[in-house]
């Protein structure tokens, strides 16, 4: 008897080992909370005041979306401000789809080359290559875009330079380097043994290239083309450099127009808290933070069908 | 007393004994002649040259790392962008090992088959078809006709032919393999090389992979690696053992297993290597 109460003191004790299990779930599970906490408070906080400008200044929210007019200190005949925010969505859905319609082919070629047809210069170059033009900081592309990239422009199609054409051409070599490794993890992440079957059965290496990997790798091409996309549409200082920021319909390619961020990057320093012209900046900005998270959204959903097939 | 015993052991055994096949119903379609593999400056094979009797079933068998299956990659050129090999291949009296010879149309003539059970992300019909389709068949009717006789000959076609359409990716172990098999013989190869094809198979379907090999002999030269010793001796016509890169005995299958030469081979048919 005495030795079984012995041992279940023994083994009910708690151990420094025991302590130290529990610490430890505590210690991550307060910086999980902490991460949701910020991500909550920060969708939250823009969506209150992105809400305000359809609740306290009355816009209607079709009118925001749909109207061309973007003139937040001025109100129309109606007595209307004109806060029509559609110049703004087609300017970043405009170069985000052209930049990404740019950059696939070249980063899917490249990431090709890294993975397939060398991969030991790939390794050897192309990776650096790579993951230095990922850590240029956004300025300096938008700075070689104002000095080089818009002049050209404007040297070949007349006008001002300044506009979605030369946005289109900066954005392209930013997201060039995220779609291309992303691409080359996806591609590498098709089994060698497909590669091996097919060049058993007497495919040539691009029969394999084209008909196999790509096949196999398409979901995670396309979230690199989605990943890509989504660094477009969420640049704010290289487009603003380049793009022109007027709020106007843009009318071809060489037409200076706006972006959802250049927009809030040039307005935001020039308003007072609380009027209308702040509160349109906060609800441009909860348009994009909702687009960011259909593109996540789009993301998961082609994760998840690649992982059915 | 002790030496005397040493020398008696040793002295009946020898160090190496290849005989190759001679059966003048089964002439030899592939051999290779001074066959060396490198992988970077390190020598892979080193001694290995054999040749092989059509429609036969020959096993490579020995240890992990014995390069049996370096030695079968060598043979269709899969090796070819990992490692280095020289030598001669000689397929029906050519030297495939040539470099202008055309790998892809060779290794439509010399499939393989893989250890473990590869069929693509697509339908079972389509992976039949794939290489039918690379070399630009698009009749829908002889696509069918070798579809089908491919998947009879690998003893498939009763439980899939209502499945054609549905993914490979469903497909068992035993019947993904079995489906490689009609993969590679779509083509109409002269030979197939099998790499350890049932080491990922279950005994039933090892069994069933068996009887398949047994019914293709009839029309394929058949090599096969194996782990298994019992697999080599139930299905093969001759056995090569390998060990450490060389091959030190080759002879017929009931020669290596009932009266091996080589003392090595000895102890690891009995089981008692290492």
């Amino acid at each position: 008897m005495k030795t079984t109460q012995q041992l279940e003191k023994q083994l009910k004790r708690h151990s420094k080992a025991a302590k130290l299990e529990i610490w430890g779930k505590v210690v991550s599970f307060s910086a999980l909370l902490l991460i949701v906490a910020v991500v909550v408070g920060i969708i939250g906080f823009v969506a209150s005041k992105g809400i305000a400008t359809f609740t306290s200044n009355h816009v209607n929210l079709w009118d925001f979306l749909t109207e061309k007019k973007w003139n937040p200190g001025i109100t129309d005949a109606n007595g209307k401000p004109e806060v029509g925010a559609l110049p703004m969505i087609v300017g970043s859905f405009l170069i985000t789809i052209l930049s990404a319609i740019v950059a696939t082919p070249f980063a899917i070629g490249t990431a090709v080359f890294m993975n397939e047809i060398s991969p030991n210069k790939g390794a050897k170059i192309l990776q650096p290559v790579t993951e230095l033009l990922v850590g240029i900081p956004s300025v300096v592309y938008g700075f070689i875009g104002l000095s080089v990239v818009v002049p050209a422009t404007r040297a070949i199609f007349g006008g001002s330079g300044f506009g979605v054409l030369s946005g289109t051409c900066v954005l392209f070599v930013m997201i060039l380097p995220t779609v291309t490794s992303m691409s080359v993890d996806a591609l590498r992440s098709v089994p060698r043994y497909y590669r091996e079957a097919s060049l058993a059965l007497g495919a040539t290496q691009w029969q394999t290239i084209y008909k196999v990997v790509l096949r196999a790798a398409t979901p995670g091409l396309m979230t690199a083309v989605v990943f890509g996309m989504a660094r477009a549409f969420g640049e704010a200082l290289a487009v603003q450099m380049v793009i022109g920021n007027a709020a106007l319909m843009p009318g071809s390619l060489v037409d200076p127009a706006a972006t959802l961020t250049s927009v809030l990057t040039t307005g935001i320093g020039n308003t007072v808290m609380g009027s209308l012209q702040n509160n349109a900046l906060w609800s441009l900005a909860l348009v994009l933070l909702l687009m960011s998270l259909v593109f996540n959204l789009i993301i998961r959903l082609i994760g998840r069908k690649g992982r059915l097939q | 007393m002790f030496v005397s015993n040493d020398v008696s052991t040793t002295g009946t055994m020898q160090e190496r004994h290849i005989v190759q096949p001679r059966d003048a119903q089964h002439p030899i379609v592939l051999s290779t002649e001074e066959l060396h593999v490198f992988y970077g400056k390190k020598e892979a094979i080193y001694e290995g040259d054999l040749q092989f009797a059509r429609n036969q079933i020959t096993a490579l068998i020995g240890p992990s790392g014995s390069g049996k299956s370096t030695y079968l990659r060598s043979l269709n050129r899969m090796n070819d962008r990992i490692a280095t090999v020289t030598g001669r291949i000689m397929y029906r009296g050519v030297d495939i090992n040539q470099p202008d010879i055309d790998v892809y149309e060779m290794r439509r003539r010399v499939g393989m088959v893989f250890q473990r059970p590869n069929p693509f992300a697509k339908s079972i019909y389509d992976n039949i078809a794939f290489a039918l389709r690379l070399r630009g068949t698009t009749d829908k009717h002889e696509l069918d006709e070798i579809v089908e006789t491919s998947l009879k000959q690998a003893a498939l076609w009763n439980q899939v032919k209502d499945d054609l359409n549905k993914s490979a990716l469903a497909l068992s172990g035993g019947q993904a393999q079995r489906l490689c098999i009609a993969r590679a013989i779509a083509v109409k190869p002269d030979i197939l090389l099998l790499d350890e094809p049932a080491s990922a198979l279950d005994p039933v379907s090892t069994s069933q992979l068996e009887d398949t090999l047994l019914e293709l002999k009839k029309q394929y030269t058949i090599i096969i690696v194996t782990h298994n010793m019992q697999q080599a001796g139930r299905i093969s016509e001759y056995t090569a053992f390998f060990n450490q890169g060389r091959v030190l005995e080759y002879d017929t299958t009931s020669h290596i297993f009932t009266n091996p030469q080589v003392q090595i081979t000895s102890d690891y048919v009995s089981g008692n290597f290492g």
